[in-house]
């Protein structure tokens, strides 16, 4: 019985194609989980593709490629899915944070590999070359943690892991020395306890995410009907010019794609076609993926002209956003309005008024970008959860601390409350590379005078 | 003037705790055993606390009795007051501990290794141990005496150049007025073998009639006795009461004006002490805001006036003891009979042991007890169990017994000592094991009379009986699982009385017993088919169905644990020449020397990454 583990098989940089490999006994299951396509990734064929998206809590992530190989006849010798998708950091991760949702597990450095040796499928030389490399990735990992050391993320979870050592030292003290005065450890005390360190913890975890839109930037829609402006925004707010800009309604026939540095941060616009009904079959897929985008989207910008008055297009395109991350961007303000301002300020939560021609009015629009990506809350130096690991560290302790909490709250005796109290502090006591039990008995001697 | 005095099998010195069991257990395998011990009025004495068990080390007594090991009956036989400690805690955590009769203990002892055939019990001091080729091979007594032997236990407690410490007065001493082992610690250097000092301390004894106990509060046994041994039909009755007692704010500021006389402030001590069993000065001075330290009156037996204050153990100067001791209310008049000392001691490096307590450097040569860092009887029992059964089994040319981290304290006992070593005396803590749910007191007989019996210690009808014991409880089990109960007005009112949700339609016996507030016997009335067993039985029963979520998470913790424990690492590996493990690892791997990647994954220092370069080194050299 082997884990089913899973991680990211090429290099984390912008490429054409990334590829997240789950190996072990369950995964195939596993990457069904994240699969939506015609057939089914468990009923395909040995060594067979199939073409599909990968999914994340029912959203699509991208499309996909997935390759099936059963075992033995795989790169580690079990059953293994590779799923291919478009290259870049940000959606590789993501599909490598499903897999893991789905129940894969991250593997660790070399563990592919090390599989494949037991397996029988790696001989000596190509073993031997493997483990040097092993070494290596344990001193970079070894530098990376040092360089933490010294950042905001290892802060957090020094404090973090302090409050459930505490929790479990607390456990542990009024267990382990009853008759010495320790105080006795009431279910209310210990309730607030986890709750609250469950909260700083679901922080960490949303911070994650949060990071990531530093790191990886904002997914943002442009959207509109044609020659509202749309390019002339996409390239106010990058600085150059990248999109076709003519004054002939459709000339964006595909979506741009394009990351600007604004406000501090990166946005990755997708200059989508003008969304309308069309008769040009080509102009018709750029209007089917502009519509896509719009969908997957984390943020968009409905752009509509103020020098005109709001058409049967753009009221589908309010109705769209309605309950969506959105801003509507009335352009073209350095002509005369005539767009109806009291029913789209009505209709759309977020209104900025500007010239994206003139430049005038970008500072408005960067405000309230920085509001709605939440950003304006995000302190740079705090933390981040840093990679794949970290995160499934993160989530490991969460899940202990939630499995405590619910055997408080259902009456369990402590030492089924310690299980889960165990797990959280093993699992961030990895995260720093600590020994969970010595850390809980060197705290419980330094805060309870205990022993006879 | 040495003679030659004759051959044994396996010399055990040293006759405590660890020494007891050692021996006994090597005889009753069959080996020829003489135990020495510097003074037979010493046998299995108590020079600290006339307890036995407590949190996590009750676990260990459970345990020493399941493989078939003495301490446990002994304590029984013996008892003068009995509680089980941490009720309402939770069955992992429960924790059974005796007060003893501290002379009853020591003879009983006496006479059981007296009678035990097969051994030898000798006064005499080992001054050497002669090895040959690289194994034991003789023992010589302070006398002159010499033996031939195949094997040593070293159990020498805190003999082994013992000194005692009270204020400015130090002198060489074992404990309870004893001489110590002066010589052997010179022969085990000479060995090559990496010796450390470590140290420990005890309170004063006082006389019961100087203390007014009308002053103090009392604390009575248990109205339920549950005996250690799961041998031992008759639980017996309660004969004592202990005192709960204070320290003032007068004891304090009298101590703390003292402090520079303490040999440990005053730096005349060398050796660690154990942070879980603090000097009362020490409590004092790392707990400054405390207003009061509380501790516990305990009589030393049946036939004596001589208590012992457990939690009050100092090292300060006589006089300032008396001072101090004098403040405390109920002891206006107290009479100290001996005065508290701290004592330092020389014990091995236990990162120089294997995991079943032999010495890597010479062949043949055992340590247990304090002698390998522990402290406490229950742990110097636990190892001198194991040593004894493993200095046989290795004459006897049988595979040796090594005890893992899941199946028992006892395993996790000896993993942490001698696979991450200790720099203060080791005690025992049910926080020491990630599986306490699994590891309990009440289920040591489960976890480990199959080993005992195995191995030898452990009789065919007790055997019979364990086994009958176990297939009730799986019978009973799957009728609880089996047996639904219907809703009625009388159980719905009881669930509601208990504090949970009533029931609308039938439900499993089962399911309503993992309900926290339910318990077996509340069950009773609505289970017609119930037939009356034995405690031990539905105490199982109740446990295993009611815990099973957690007992099932920690199992599988477990399978993944035991997976790594099963891939031996050869003995003559040189891990310098292993490519791909970094340079600390190498080090570490190559002082301890594991047996199996589980344990070398436990070294501090050795990472996941050089596991994983260590597990396809072992592959590649199938």
């Amino acid at each position: 019985m082997s884990e089913t583990i899973a991680a990211i098989s090429t290099a984390l940089l912008p490429a054409g194609l990334g590829v997240i490999r789950i190996s072990g006994d369950s995964a195939v299951q596993t990457a069904q989980k994240i699969w939506r396509g015609r057939k089914k990734l468990t009923e395909l064929a040995p060594n067979t593709a199939a073409v599909g998206e990968a999914v994340f809590l029912d959203t699509p992530i991208d499309e996909c490629v997935a390759l099936v190989f059963c075992a033995p006849h795989s790169y580690t010798g079990e059953d293994v899915v590779e799923i291919s998708c478009h290259g870049g950091v940000y959606l590789v991760c993501r599909v490598l944070e499903a897999a893991i949702s789905a129940g894969a597990r991250i593997a660790q450095p070399g563990e592919f590999t090390k599989r494949a040796f037991l397996n029988g499928k790696l001989d000596l030389t190509r073993a031997e070359a493997v483990m040097d490399l092993i070494g290596a990735q344990g001193e970079a990992a070894a530098r990376a943690a040092l360089s933490q050391h010294e950042g905001a993320l290892f802060k957090t979870i020094e404090k973090l892991k302090q409050q459930l050592v505490e929790i479990s030292a607390d456990i542990t003290a009024w267990v382990d020395f009853p008759d010495e005065g320790v105080p006795s450890l009431e279910p209310e005390t210990l309730k607030s306890n986890l709750e609250e360190v469950l909260s700083a913890l679901d922080n960490l975890s949303k911070n994650f995410s949060r990071g990531r839109i530093i790191k990886e930037g904002v997914e943002t829609a442009i959207v509109g009907r044609p020659n509202v402006g749309k390019s002339t925004l996409m390239n106010a707010l990058a600085g150059y010019e990248k999109s076709i800009v003519t004054d002939v309604p459709g000339t964006t026939r595909d979506v741009v794609e394009d990351s600007v540095n604004f406000a501090g941060f990166v946005l990755r616009l997708w200059d989508t076609a003008g969304l309308r009904e069309t008769k040009d079959a080509v102009e018709s897929i750029g209007v089917a993926r502009a519509r896509e985008k719009l969908d997957a989207a984390q943020l968009v910008l409905a752009v509509f002209d103020g020098s005109r008055e709001l058409n049967e297009d753009d009221n589908k395109i309010i109705e769209n956003i309605k309950n969506r991350n959105a801003i509507a961007v009335i352009n073209k303000c350095d002509l005369p309005l005539k767009i109806d301002r009291e029913y789209i300020e009505r209709k759309t939560k977020h209104v900025v008024y500007l010239s994206a021609d003139k430049g005038e009015g970008i500072g408005a629009l960067e405000e309230i970008i920085r509001e709605l990506t939440d950003i304006a809350g995000f302190d740079p130096g705090a933390a981040l959860v840093a990679n794949g690991r970290q995160l499934e560290c993160v989530r490991r302790a969460i899940d202990g601390a939630r499995d405590a909490l619910e055997a408080v709250n259902f009456g369990m005796t402590l030492d089924a409350v310690s299980v889960g109290v165990n797990d959280a502090v093993t699992a961030f006591c990895e995260l720093t590379g600590e020994r969970a039990s010595d850390e809980v008995i060197n705290r419980v001697f330094s805060k309870f005078c205990i022993g006879k | 003037m040495e003679y030659y005095a004759g051959a044994y099998d396996i010399a055990v010195i040293g006759a405590g705790h660890a020494g007891i069991e050692a021996s006994l257990s090597a005889a009753r395998l069959g080996c020829s055993v003489a135990v020495f011990t510097i003074n037979l009025d010493a046998v299995g004495n108590m020079p600290c606390n006339p307890s036995i068990g407590g949190t996590g080390k009750g676990h260990l007594v459970r345990e020493i009795d399941a493989l078939g090991g003495e301490m446990g009956k002994a304590a029984d036989k013996t008892f003068i007051q009995s509680r089980m400690l941490n009720l309402g805690k939770g069955p992992a955590v429960h924790s059974l501990r005796i007060q003893s009769d501290r002379r009853a203990y020591h003879q009983l002892m006496k006479h059981t290794l007296e009678s035990q055939s097969g051994l030898d019990l000798r006064q005499g001091e080992i001054v050497e141990i002669r090895a040959k080729d690289g194994r034991v091979s003789q023992v010589v007594t302070r006398l002159g005496a010499v033996f031939d032997v195949k094997a040593i236990v070293i159990a020498t407690g805190t003999y082994l150049s013992g000194r005692i410490h009270i204020g400015e007065v130090n002198y060489e001493g074992g404990p309870d007025g004893m001489f110590a082992a002066k010589s052997l610690s010179e022969s085990l250097r000479a060995l090559g073998l990496d010796l450390m000092r470590f140290k420990t301390g005890t309170p004063s004894r006082v006389n019961k009639n100087s203390i007014d106990f009308s002053q103090l509060e009392g604390q009575p046994g248990d109205g339920r006795i549950i005996p250690f041994s799961f041998e031992t039909e008759d639980p017996g009755v309660n004969r004592a009461v202990c005192h709960i007692a204070y320290t003032n704010a007068e004891t304090h500021r009298i101590i703390k004006e003292n402090l520079h006389r303490s040999p440990l402030y005053g730096g005349r001590i060398e050796g660690i002490g154990p942070r879980y069993c603090p000097s009362i000065e020490d409590k004092v001075v790392r707990f400054a805001d405390k207003e009061r330290h509380q501790f516990f009156i305990e009589p030393m037996g049946i036939d004596t006036d001589e208590m012992y204050l457990q939690g009050l153990s100092s090292s300060l100067p006589e006089e300032v003891q008396l001072k101090f001791l004098h403040t405390i209310k109920g002891f206006e008049n107290l009479k100290v009979m001996r005065t508290a000392y701290a004592i330092e001691y020389d014990c091995i490096n236990p990162l120089e042991l294997e995991p079943t307590l032999e010495t890597k450097k010479i062949a043949g040569l055992y340590g247990a007890g304090q002698f390998n860092g522990s402290s406490g009887y229950e742990e110097a029992a636990a190892q001198g169990l194991v040593a004894g059964i493993n200095a046989a089994l290795k004459i006897k040319g049988q595979q040796p017994m090594i005890l893992d981290r899941a199946g028992s304290y006892i395993g996790t006992l000896i993993d942490d000592l001698v696979t991450k070593g200790t720099k203060e005396p080791y005690r025992m803590m049910t926080s020491r094991s990630e599986y306490r749910l699994v590891l309990r007191q009440d289920n040591a007989d489960e976890r480990l009379t199959p080993t005992g019996y195995k191995i030898g210690l452990i009789t065919g009808k007790r055997y019979e009986r364990f086994l009958e014991k176990e297939r009730l409880i799986k019978e009973e089990k799957s009728r609880v699982e089996r047996t639904s109960i219907a809703p009625s007005q009388v159980l719905c009112d009881l669930l509601v009385l208990k504090g949970t949700a009533p029931i609308k339609t039938g439900v499993k016996m089962s399911e309503l017993l993992k309900r926290p507030q339910i318990s077996y016997e509340d069950l009773a009335p609505f289970d017609g088919q119930r037939i009356p067993l034995p405690y031990a039985v539905t105490e199982q029963v109740e446990i295993s169905i009611k815990y099973e979520g957690y007992i099932k998470r920690e199992k599988a913790q477990i399978n993944e644990m035991r997976r790594l424990e099963t891939r031996a690492l050869p003995k003559d590996i040189d891990y310098k020449d292993i490519r791909g493990l970094r340079i600390e690892a190498r080090e570490k791997l190559n002082k301890i020397r594991p047996i199996n990647i589980g344990q070398a994954s436990r070294i501090s220092g050795v990472n996941p990454a050089d596991i994983a370069v260590l597990i396809i080194y072992l592959e590649q050299n199938k």
